[in-house]
């Protein structure tokens, strides 16, 4: 009992963890219908550049997340626009290559990662990793509150914009209505492509979580599809809300299958869920689309 | 039999009979080391494309279906000692079986969805082939080939000859699938599913059927590598490289037409092996994801395209 107490716990500490690693796909993705298999590229490029700055710099890692935050927002803008000159613009088949586009981006990006940093694991130091927390006989690393407390912030930051700002507005219309938009006067690909970089500049702060959980290596983006996708397919497509939900259901399933069967399973569950979401319940469970 | 038949048989007969005087005269091993695996992906592509080009369903799972491929050789040779035809066999039919479970499953989901299912089952197998002990588990098993048959000198030139022998096969599928009309069925669907399905097109059985033959193939092609390395481990059976290998070869070759992956394979595959021997695999993935990502976006038609633009180009000159 006490063990199943702690995986639920743990689970949903590393669940929020999850939401805020998802939580760009939910907009790219879920929102604006772009197929971003390199999301989890994206991810653990964020990563490295959160371990350059603190391994070179000594800054801190949640700091470091923010100061390359701008430096993401404009690669998402110009790997937005590449997408829509390419594919979108084009139309028809768009939808098998640009799968295969995104899919070869992240290979370009996993390669690059191990000729610059080689294939070793690299982690982060800071003052809050590697100490933990005690009550009673359960013990809570820091590094997972860190990354609760700021990937709790996030959702709600995220969610607030979507929702009270014109910007925000303006990219939920998008994934609604492109024509009405476009009919209204405004630009529809320009809000696009405007949302496409914030789903990419909130990555800064999700990579510095990434690695601040625990150590990354290259090809860890692989995992993270499995993860990312179960989350925001799982949360129906675009809810932020249901995107946090969604990612503490997949982080307690995880922890519990880690507690009774071992860590070696531990890679199938996120991907077994997605599968079963896809097969039985394709809008998700909290979904916008019925 | 049509001429256009008459000619592709003597092609294949050509291509064995050069296969064959190769394992006689060729004594170096490196050839056949190295034109083993170019084969190999030459299977795996036209396999590919049977379902992702005709089709157009963008399939991750090559890995899933080369992976089960490779244990379940493993299986057999360490439960019976079975022989490699039987190994092989035995692949393609579990091979199809996973098409057919994967099909139902799968093919109602569309475009990104079935990718990202196809990635999902891999890692499943995957995971489960980590743990199962028999075959080895996560460290991996060792296997010592048996003594080589004659006429071959090398277990090595022998591989090389049935993985040739696989090709003739595959493309002949791939070839028949494309001028019958389960080609056009899927070329239909491929364009507008349900514009086909109101036509009287049987989509979900075409689908499927693609699916289970497209399996079947890539199993078969990945039941000799267990042998070929004499060593099978689930990370690097299952390495997600093969799917993007593939999907690459069948892209830049272009799919519309069986000589398409035939072609992306041989270009990338001989570009990969001269890459690794000269520099080093991790530029030779590198070289891989940029082809992909530039003949995506420039010439989406692949080799094919840019040699039928030409042709019309030229035709247009003369006209």
């Amino acid at each position: 009992m006490d063990l199943l107490l702690d995986a639920v716990v743990l689970g949903t500490l590393l669940g929020c963890f999850y939401a805020a690693v998802s939580l760009g796909l939910s907009v790219s993705f879920g929102l604006l219908d772009v197929p971003h298999v390199a999301h989890p590229a994206f991810l653990v490029l964020a990563s490295y550049g959160v371990f350059f700055l603190n391994d070179r710099f000594d800054i801190d890692p949640l700091l470091a997340g923010l100061l390359i935050t701008p430096l993401l927002f404009l690669f998402g803008l110009v790997a937005y626009r590449l997408y829509y000159e390419t594919f979108e613009k084009r139309g028809s088949d768009a939808g098998v290559r640009g799968i295969a586009f995104f899919f070869g981006i992240a290979f370009i990006i996993e390669v690059l990662i191990i000729l610059q940093f080689g294939v070793d694991q690299r982690s982060v130091t800071a003052s809050y990793i590697g100490k933990a927390w005690r009550i009673g006989d359960m013990r809570i690393p820091i590094r997972l509150l860190v990354a609760f407390a700021v990937a709790a912030a996030m959702t709600i930051l995220l969610s607030l914009y979507l929702s009270r700002t014109f910007m925000g507005r303006a990219i939920r219309a998008v994934a609604q209505d492109q024509e009405a938009l476009r009919l209204m006067g405004a630009n529809p690909v320009w809000i696009k492509q405007w949302a496409f970089g914030i789903a990419t500049a909130v990555l800064g702060t999700a990579g510095a979580l990434l690695i601040i959980v625990a150590p990354v290596d290259p090809i860890l983006d692989r995992a993270y599809i499995g993860r990312t996708f179960c989350v925001v397919v799982m949360a129906g497509l675009g809810s932020m809300t249901g995107t946090l939900l969604a990612a503490i259901i997949l982080g307690v399933a995880e922890t519990i299958v880690l507690t009774l069967f071992g860590a070696s399973w531990a890679p199938a569950i996120s991907f077994a869920m997605l599968l079963g979401v896809l097969a039985v319940r394709p809008q998700g469970l909290f979904g916008r689309r019925s | 039999m049509s001429r256009s038949s008459i000619r592709f048989w003597i092609g294949a007969a050509l291509f064995l009979t050069a296969v064959v005087l190769m394992t006689q005269l060729i004594r170096n091993e490196y050839p056949f080391f190295a034109g083993y695996v170019i084969l190999q992906f030459i299977v795996l592509a036209v396999a590919w494309s049977i379902l992702g080009g005709y089709a157009g369903y963008v399939n991750f799972g090559t890995s899933a279906f080369f992976g089960v491929g490779v244990y379940t050789a493993v299986f057999l040779f360490k439960a019976t000692g079975a022989p490699l035809a039987v190994q092989i066999a035995a692949a393609a039919i579990v091979g199809a079986l996973l098409g057919f479970a994967v099909g139902l499953v799968t093919l109602r989901m569309q475009g990104i969805y079935f990718s990202i299912a196809t990635i999902a089952m891999t890692i499943i197998i995957e995971t489960t082939v980590t743990n199962w002990r028999y075959v080895g588990g996560a460290a991996g098993i060792q296997l010592q080939r048996p003594p080589v048959m004659p006429p071959f000198d090398t277990y090595v030139q022998m591989l090389f000859f049935v993985q040739a022998l696989l090709v003739v096969l595959t493309v002949a599928i791939a070839r028949y699938m494309q001028i019958s009309w389960m080609g056009r069925g899927l070329q239909a669907l491929k364009d507008d599913e349900l514009a086909a399905e109101c036509t009287g097109v049987p989509t979900l059985r075409l689908k499927v059927t693609a699916c289970v033959i497209s399996g079947a193939l890539m199993c078969a092609a990945g039941a000799p590598a267990a042998m070929y390395l004499q060593y099978a481990e689930p990370s690097s059976a299952f390495n997600l490289n093969y799917s993007v290998s593939v999907l690459a070869m069948s892209l830049i070759g272009g799919t519309a037409h069986w000589i398409g992956p035939v072609l992306g394979a041989i270009l990338l595959g001989t570009t990969q092996q001269l890459l690794t021997v000269s520099i080093s695999s991790e530029v030779n993935v590198l070289v891989l994801g940029v082809m992909l990502v530039l003949f995506v976006v420039v010439a989406p038609e692949g080799i094919i395209g840019l040699i039928r633009k030409a042709g019309r180009k030229r035709a247009g000159d003369r006209a």
